[in-house]
């Protein structure tokens, strides 16, 4: 059998591939070979042809068959032998196979051999993929190698045991006497590994964080000679002094400082150090502050060093690379509900954000803009935000939509500027806005009473220029079937009353049922606006009976029904509207659905008491209209057909 | 948390694939694919950071890409990681890579693939930091690479450079 090729033919090979297929065959073709390989039990050349199928397993094709290859290069001698096999076995291996257990032994030993990088290879692999069994078997020695002062293996270590507590949280507690010196470390890499760790510890269990709460004083030290010293080329990035580390120590202070006022104490002074000494001109300076901004806003800082890092992430936004505004207005996004007024004042650098190019940054500057709208600012900010609803990405439309209308229910200084601003949404933005809107919005119109005439006049207006966008004409025809009697008349105070007769108005409607651009809901919104009409305006109106949608023509047949037969009871079936009441959560209000059996559970003085004894009663059952008869007068209960309405 | 780190070319054609979580091997190219597919689509002068797709947890995890020349690196981390911290390990990570392989480029990554876990072994160990100074990585890299050679020589094996 000649002998397998190398890595580098095989890659030559692949590359010369055309197409999938060849490509798909050569690899075939080589996978046989390596299979007969492996039963030939050839220990020479086992190193080479693992390595040939981790290349071809990168590129998408099985190479479970060489998992147990990988176990027989790792109990090798050869340390050629053994990094292929656990490279090999982080790849193919992983605590899902049984095969994986097998390890153990050969970790064991690799942990106490006397060549470092053995032991190095072995902790590396018991770190990325070790199993809870393994984790428990071998910790004992993770932990042996944690108290070395060979720091290549004692940072390794470090890290293994961080994968250890993963897995198996309650060893934690065996790791805790080795901590004990690891900061007093020179060697950085053994520091930020150890850093790592007891953050990890920290995080985990809060016995753990207070008893590391007195390390305060030294991590500050630590951090204080980082900046202090000179340059030291060793650890010099761009001109700083080992940037991870000093980040990866920031971010244990958090922790520790989180919610103790004495170890906030004792940061606050080197966190104002590292705020105003840092470099700002490279990434790396800008990393430091940020993590530093990040843990001034958690821990228990004073008022005037919070200050300083709202400043700062204001500084932030002005600059020109784009990470760095788009970091600073996600902290912002956190902030913003604890230091509300500080954030504010960075607010039209933020609104500018709104127009930025790219897209993450415009999505966080929108959703804090909508967290810093308040009663003063709500007219300028709104104008902002509707002129971004009209330019911005479809993506967006939605969310910002719901948006506006929350902070216009919110903060609307007069009932005219939030019609204006729901109809400048349903014009500009009216196929985005969400479903259950149109409900709210109907609700919200019906309770601005003297509002009435002026909506419905520019509802209608929007009406005759576009009946593309659903949720507007759902609206628009809903308020036209309640108050299109005050558009007949021209009763509009706010602005110049439109002349517009009866039949120009059922024309649009009708209209409405027939375009193809009419969704069925839509349909039946207009539908029902005819109807309603029916008893507002004098003339007659036919009713559409036949329709492919079952709800439309159970509708109709049913209207027409009404017309026919119970002609008497329509306008007391179609009585315009009361005042519905908002509930606590602005949803739609809750419906009491009652028959004339029981009483509703809630006593509303509004409505009219139902009958208790009816004397003669009907019950005309239409999408759960009840009508009652009280001694041969007719009306309905009101909160049902609130229902009919809503269950469109 | 580091989730994955990927290499891959401007077509989309893997180059180093190393997860930290386990992924069967369908999903693992799944990931690369929607990887490949939201990295390549972005501008030149946007941001560098994106939600994570879908299949790699989400919105919960971020995506952190730098594009030199032909390849993408991206550092699938979650929000344990600072961003801009990984942005500069990136960079760390590929000045190594300069290092070792005397400017490199991507046919290095093509033909020494192993090599390069290799380095990355040596920088980031289970998902997390390990070393960062560039110095402290190439000594240890050497130092594996003299004893791989040292052992051709002494059990008189055939070449095994891969």
């Amino acid at each position: 059998m000649p002998a397998p090729i190398r890595l580098r033919e095989l890659i030559r090979t692949i590359r010369t591939a055309r197409t999938q297929a060849e490509e798909r065959e050569m690899i075939q073709k080589e996978c046989a070979a390596i299979r007969s390989s492996f039963r030939e039990e050839d220990n020479t050349y086992r190193c080479r042809n693992v390595a040939k199928l981790l290349y071809m397993h990168m590129l998408g094709y099985p190479a479970h068959f060489g998992q147990l290859e990988c176990l027989k290069l790792i109990a090798s001698q050869k340390f050629t032998d053994k990094r292929i096999g656990y490279l090999g076995a982080m790849l193919l291996l992983d605590e899902r196979q049984d095969v994986h257990l097998l390890m153990t032994n050969c970790i064991k030993n690799d942990l106490n051999h006397s060549t470092q990088y053995v032991q190095g290879l072995a902790l590396c692999t018991l770190g990325c993929m070790g199993s809870s069994e393994m984790c428990r078997d071998l910790a004992g020695e993770v932990e042996k190698l944690l108290k070395t002062s060979n720091s290549y293996l004692r940072k390794k270590a470090a890290l293994c045991a961080v994968h250890v507590i993963r897995k198996v949280p309650e060893l934690m507690e065996m790791f805790l006497p080795a901590t004990k010196n690891l900061l007093s470390e020179k060697n950085h890499g053994v520091l930020h590994t150890s850093v790592v760790l007891l953050t990890e510890m920290c995080e985990r269990s809060p016995d753990m964080l207070l008893h590391f709460r007195k390390l305060v004083p030294q991590l500050v030290r630590i951090l204080k000679n980082l900046i202090m010293s000179g340059y030291s080329p060793e650890h010099d990035v761009s001109g700083i002094s080992d940037p991870f580390l000093q980040v990866r120590i920031l971010r244990l202070l958090r922790i520790l400082g989180r919610s103790d006022d004495d170890s906030s104490e004792a940061m606050n002074d080197i966190l104002a150090q590292v705020a105003t000494n840092t470099e700002t001109s490279k990434n790396v300076g800008n990393a430091i502050l940020y993590e530093t901004v990040l843990t001034i806003m958690d821990i228990k800082s004073e008022s005037g060093l919070r200050v300083l890092a709202i400043n700062i992430l204001g500084r932030f936004l002005l600059n020109n690379d784009k990470n760095i505004r788009y970091v600073a207005l996600t902290s912002l996004l956190k902030t913003v509900q604890t230091d509300h007024n500080a954030v504010q004042r960075h607010r039209s650098t933020i609104v500018d954000c709104l127009k930025d190019l790219d897209v993450s940054i415009k999505r966080r500057a929108m959703e804090l803009s909508f967290a810093l709208v308040n009663g003063n600012n709500i007219r300028g900010m709104m104008k902002e935000l509707l002129y971004f609803l009209d330019s911005c990405d479809p993506e967006f439309k939605a969310d910002c939509a719901s948006g506006v209308f929350l902070a216009a229910e919110k903060y609307a200084p007069s009932k005219r500027w939030h019609i204006d601003t729901i109809m400048r949404v349903l014009t500009t933005a009216g196929s985005y806005v969400r479903d259950d809107s149109v409900p709210n919005l109907i609700q919200l119109i019906t309770n601005s009473v003297e509002m009435h005439a002026y909506t419905v006049q520019r509802l209608y207006k929007a009406l005759l220029d576009d009946i593309s966008q659903q949720p507007l004409v759902q609206v628009s025809s809903w308020c036209i079937g309640e108050y299109g009697d005050l558009l007949v008349s021209g009763q509009c105070e706010e602005e110049e009353p439109i002349q517009v007769t009866e039949d120009e108005v059922l024309d649009v409607l009708e209209g409405l049922l027939v375009s193809n651009l009419s969704t069925p809901v839509t349909r039946g919104y207009s539908l029902t606006a005819i109807m309603k009409l029916s008893t507002r305006f004098s003339s007659v109106v036919s009713i559409y009976g036949s329709s492919i949608d079952v709800e439309l023509q159970q509708r109709a047949v049913e209207y027409n029904a009404l017309f026919k037969k119970y002609d008497h009871m329509r306008p007391a079936l179609l009585e315009r509207m009361p005042i519905m009441e908002k509930t606590a959560s602005n949803g739609p209000t809750e419906i009491v659905q009652t028959n004339g059996e029981t009483e509703p559970s809630v006593p509303d003085t509004k409505h009219p008491p139902l009958v208790t004894q009816p004397a003669n009663q009907v019950t005309a059952r239409s999408h759960d209209i009840s009508v009652f008869t009280i001694d041969g007068s007719f009306f309905v209960t009101d909160d049902v057909l609130l229902n009919q309405w809503f269950n469109i | 948390m580091i989730k994955a780190i990927l290499i891959f070319n401007n077509h989309g054609k893997p180059r180093l694939s190393k997860f930290y979580e386990h992924y069967n091997e369908d999903t693992e190219q799944q990931i690369i694919r929607e990887t490949f597919h939201l990295v390549s689509k972005r501008d030149e002068n946007v941001c560098n950071f994106l939600e994570g797709g879908m299949l790699i947890g989400g919105s919960e995890n971020r995506l952190i890409y730098r594009h030199y020349a032909t390849l993408y690196f991206v550092f699938c981390v979650d929000s344990s990681e600072s961003e801009l911290g990984i942005l500069d390990l990136i960079q760390v990570f590929v000045e190594t890579l300069d290092k070792c392989f005397e400017n490199v480029c991507e046919l290095d990554l093509i033909f020494h693939v192993d090599k390069v876990h290799n380095i990355l072994a040596e920088m980031v160990m289970g998902g997390m930091v390990l070393e960062t100074n560039m110095n402290e990585i190439i000594i240890q890299v050497d130092a594996q690479n003299k004893m791989e050679k040292s052992e051709t020589f002494i059990f008189q094996s055939p070449r095994q450079d891969r």
